[in-house]
């Protein structure tokens, strides 16, 4: 059922996408992640992430990012990044914070496919990247066919 | 496109204040198949800015993995009395604008 999930995300991905960076595959999760950090080393903890522990309905799921920093111009939150483990396009969602946002939390809705783990990453100010992780039971996935 | 940007009717200078913002777009998968079986291509509101004050102050990227009808949480400090703006748009090229003052006391 993943592969062939993978195999249609692949095929469409292609047929939609040619344009955005000639990229013809999507990254898994983890790939993702290394793009975004550079491989610069990830330490879990600073950030804190809100999900339901049981998602009824994985069309949205409220997801809430809150990152205990005073927002200074000299120690703020650079950004936020969202990657689902099991989605077939990890990064969900990228935000851009900066010590005019006051404070460092961001909440939206995601859609995931499936149970699975979430994991929010954040880069710092001094560029160091912090992450938090939740498991999440999904009822009803997101990625059914709705036809 | 249609939107809605909530924000407290006056905020003191210095204050952190919510922003929250609802947009209304199906934000199209791309793997799903219409009545026909022919694919629905894939469409997102795939960033939207906000600027206050002559500044970017958030930047929001977003994929498929963001819910139908994107629902959004942000905050910033309130500066002076000055528009909040947002700017978002989709895959298809579709733009989107929305002005909301802040309100100093």
């Amino acid at each position: 059922m993943t592969q062939r999930r993978e195999l249609m995300a692949g095929m469409i991905g292609a047929a939609v996408l040619p344009s955005v960076g000639a990229q013809t595959h999507e990254l898994s999760a983890q790939g993702w992640i290394d793009q975004l950090t550079q491989g610069q080393p990830v330490r879990v903890g600073r950030v804190e992430l809100t999900l339901p522990r049981l998602a009824d309905n994985g069309l949205s799921v409220p997801l809430q990012v809150r990152v205990p920093s005073p927002m200074t111009a000299q120690d703020h939150v650079r950004q936020i990044c969202l990657v689902s483990m099991r989605n077939p396009r990890p990064l969900m969602a990228r935000y851009e914070l900066g010590p005019h946002s006051g404070r460092a939390e961001v909440s939206t809705r995601v859609r995931l496919n499936g149970s699975q783990r979430v994991v929010g990453l954040v880069q710092m100010s001094d560029l160091t990247w912090w992450s938090a992780s939740a498991e999440v039971e999904v009822t009803e996935s997101a990625c059914l066919d709705a036809s | 496109m249609l939107a809605r940007a909530q924000i407290p009717p006056s905020v003191r200078r210095g204050e952190v204040f919510e922003i929250r913002v609802l947009l209304q777009h199906p934000m199209e998968t791309g793997y799903r198949f219409d009545v026909l079986g022919s694919a629905v291509p894939k469409n997102v509101i795939h960033t939207l800015t906000v600027e206050y004050a002559g500044q970017r102050i958030f930047k929001a990227e977003m994929s498929t993995g963001i819910s139908a009808n994107p629902y959004l949480s942000f905050y910033t400090r309130a500066t002076e009395s000055a528009d909040l703006l947002l700017a978002w748009s989709d895959d298809k090229g579709q733009q989107g604008r929305l002005a909301v003052p802040v309100v100093l006391v």
